[in-house]
């Protein structure tokens, strides 16, 4: 199963509305994707800690449709 | 049968300093978060444990409730989660995870 990456972005957004969001489709196959997701929430949490607030963005199809996912996260400058 | 499988987990992670939770084994990995979290331990050069998630399903549902995290590989140091290959990568280019992982017996050779 495959998620668009239009879609990954929009439920991140509408998680972490501030957050800037970069999907990049690794395999060309819509179905290898990495995140890099930028917000200002991301403040004072550890990197497991921001990870868990875009993981639950995204709630059950992580792991389901979305099955591979390199997410990596940050603060702005 | 979460109950079993949690508490299997709690005694993996209670009884081996570095666990990794994964799909394949260390010299077969079935899965390219997998592989890359081996292949940073693996250039770390510290010992470690490694479950086959895919050999156990009541352990490769249970981890994601236990560490409250949706994906698997899922790495384990001293009891504590740290948490999945993109974290252990970031870690690892930190320099956190060589401290973190380095011997603690100060009279081995590096």
């Amino acid at each position: 199963m495959a998620m668009p990456a239009d879609e990954i972005e929009l439920l991140i957004r509408a998680g972490l509305p501030d957050a800037q969001v970069r999907i990049t489709d690794l395999a060309g196959d819509g179905n290898h994707y990495a995140a890099h997701v930028v917000s200002e929430s991301f403040r004072g949490m550890n990197r497991l800690a921001q990870q868990r607030a875009v993981y639950a963005t995204l709630g059950e199809r992580m792991g389901n449709e979305l099955h591979a996912l390199q997410l990596t996260t940050a603060v702005p400058n | 049968m979460t109950d079993t499988a949690h508490a299997r987990i709690q005694d993996l992670v209670k009884n081996n300093a570095v666990v990794l939770f994964m799909k394949g084994t260390p010299l077969f990995p079935q899965c390219g978060f997998s592989s890359r979290a081996v292949a940073i331990l693996e250039r770390i050069g510290a010992p470690y444990e490694s479950v086959d998630v895919l050999q156990d399903q009541e352990i490769r549902q249970g981890i994601k409730s236990f560490s409250d995290w949706p994906t698997i590989p899922q790495l384990y140091v001293k009891g504590e989660f740290l948490g999945g290959s993109d974290i252990m990568m970031e870690m690892y280019e930190a320099g956190e995870l060589q401290q973190l992982l380095a011997p603690q017996d100060a009279s081995s050779a590096g």
